[in-house]
């Protein structure tokens, strides 16, 4: 079964308004839509919704024995749990869609292999004990744009969560629980924001941050940047789709750099906010 | 910890004894192999790839068909023998169906797909030995082999891959400097010399991004230059060979040249 495709009428709609640089949701080209994130009662639980494209990421630990090749270093394991599109999917039963694919590739380039967790701080007892984490992500309901709120969910729980401390003597690790020490926050190295641009086959119109699903359908060519707000890229990504200009995709990139710079920012808030609630007054 | 390969060392020189610019050598073998409409071998350096195109041939299943334009297929095996420590992959690996999916996507705009609704362009990629820049060869082997098969295409896609080794740009990457250094690959239309794909995987800071980036445009101009000498040499073994040279009585001779300037410019 495919996906029901967008009716002409819409699609002329969408073309002719965004010529005129107006969205439908009545956002500017440049602007995306505010992320809101939501921390569950446990640490580590997070969902991030970006207008009703929603992700709910959580982070688990637990102590392992690492793999022989690599004693030091703790281990991670991203799963996901893909829900909206099974049914819209236009793969045969068993294969992945080649959209799922991409979110799947990217974000295990944008959470793992950019070494945003120090893994080597993750070791409790080398070549004995290492802490594991598994990241789950949820992905619930599609409005377009799913890759940057899974990636945003995916780094905020990452920051969020904090694992019990651990004591070692000897061979001995005792494991204090939350009650008798404060848990410790991860080692993370730098927090990448993920950001996507859609392209559309008439050169007039100028490209759209943060597309929605209807935008995204229409798009010719989508172009996602990874980076964070220290203005290192880690991902840069642009497979096929309508050819750019050289100093477009510069363009792009320096937007992307500004959006980071104040999307880390209204996570660092949010992150602080919540924990000052956490904090519990002894008297 | 053993001795650490330099990447670049006082002289200039990379592992290889290339010097920072300097890409590996590229052959290309675009001689008939089997029953495919188009063939194209090629190699960077230890890099070499496979490619057969098959079509534009009615599709095998009726859903795929689509009424305005052709299907384009990718299909990429890697052989078990192509890398170092030999490992069978299979077909369900994400990272192979990233690669198929990149370079569907790839040249779903450059080939002229409307010129032929309701078939299927199948592209069959085959890994024969990897050193690095396995995107890059997999995509210049796909244009020439279309090319070859007689599809038409709106230009040449020449991919490069770069790299940064602290401050300064490498081009055309080998393995070796693929695992240590951050990596990007570049593919451009030399006509217009705009950018139909970009990747990165690695950290790299905004500035050297740019830098590297336009490097790898020029790059592909150079590849471009040996792409178009290929097909033109083999165009003109086939042209030998059905023993046709200047026609008397059909195309005039002036015409002929006129035509041969007309594809000088590609």
């Amino acid at each position: 079964m495919r996906p029901p495709s967008p009716s002409i009428p819409e699609k002329e709609f969408l073309v002719a308004s965004l010529k005129e640089s107006l969205r439908l949701d009545g956002r500017l080209p440049l602007e995306t839509r505010t992320p809101i994130l939501t921390f569950g009662p446990e640490l580590g639980w997070v969902e991030c919704a970006l207008g009703k494209t929603r992700v709910v990421a959580e982070v688990e630990g637990k102590m392992v024995k690492p793999t022989p090749e690599r004693p030091f270093e703790g281990s991670s394991r991203y799963t996901r749990r893909y829900r909206p599109w099974r049914r819209a999917s236009t793969s045969p039963v068993g294969r992945a869609s080649d959209e799922e694919v991409t979110i799947t590739r990217m974000l295990d380039k944008v959470l793992r292999r950019s070494d945003a967790v120090d893994k080597e701080s993750l070791c409790i007892l080398a070549g004995q004990r290492v802490w594991h984490l598994r990241l789950t992500l949820h992905f619930l309901s599609d409005a377009g744009n799913m890759l940057d709120c899974a990636c945003l969910a995916g780094i905020v729980a990452l920051k969020h969560f904090r694992r019990p401390d651990v004591e070692v003597i000897g061979d001995e690790v005792t494991v204090h629980e939350p009650t008798e020490r404060a848990p410790i926050p991860l080692a993370i190295h730098h927090t990448p924001f993920c950001f996507t641009f859609a392209f559309f086959p008439d050169p007039s119109i100028p490209p759209v941050i943060d597309p929605s699903q209807l935008e995204q359908r229409l798009s010719a060519g989508l172009l996602s940047v990874a980076l964070n707000a220290q203005r290192e890229l880690c991902v840069v990504q642009k497979l096929g789709g309508v050819p750019l200009d050289p100093d477009d995709v510069l363009k792009i990139v320096s937007v992307a750099v500004q959006k980071a710079k104040e999307l880390n920012n209204v996570v660092d808030a949010r992150l602080r906010e919540d924990w000052e609630a956490r904090k519990v007054e002894v008297t | 910890m053993g001795s650490r390969v330099e990447i670049l060392n006082d002289g200039g020189f990379r592992s290889d004894g290339r010097r920072q610019f300097e890409l590996r050598d590229m052959t290309i073998d675009l001689s008939q192999q089997g029953q495919a409409d188009g063939c194209a071998v090629v190699t960077h350096g230890l890099t070499q790839v496979l490619v057969s195109v098959f079509g534009p041939r009615e599709a095998k299943m009726r859903s795929q068909t689509m009424h305005d334009r052709a299907n384009i297929s990718v299909e990429v095996n890697v052989a078990a023998f192509s890398t170092g420590e030999r490992r069978k992959r299979t077909r369900g690996d994400k990272r192979i169906l990233e690669l198929a999916a990149t370079i569907k996507s790839t040249f779903e705009p450059v080939v002229q797909t409307n010129l032929y609704p309701r078939s299927q362009i199948d592209v069959y990629v085959q890994v024969l030995q990897q050193d690095g820049g396995l995107l890059q060869a997999c995509i210049n082997a796909t244009t020439l082999a279309l090319v070859n098969a007689g599809i038409p295409l709106l230009d040449f896609v020449c991919a490069v891959s770069g790299g940064v080794h602290s401050t300064s740009p490498l081009l055309d990457l080998t393995l070796l400097e693929e695992n240590d250094i951050p990596n990007v690959t570049v593919a451009m239309m030399p006509k217009t010399g705009k950018v139909t794909l970009v990747t990165m995987e690695t950290r790299l800071h905004v500035d050297r991004f740019e830098e590297i980036f336009r490097l790898a445009g020029d790059a592909g101009k150079v590849i471009h230059g040996e792409m178009k000498n290929a097909v033109r040499s083999r165009t003109s073994a086939l042209v030998a060979a059905m023993g046709s040279g200047p026609r008397v009585g059909g195309v005039d001779v002036a015409a002929d040249k006129d035509g041969d300037d007309r594809m000088n410019e590609y």
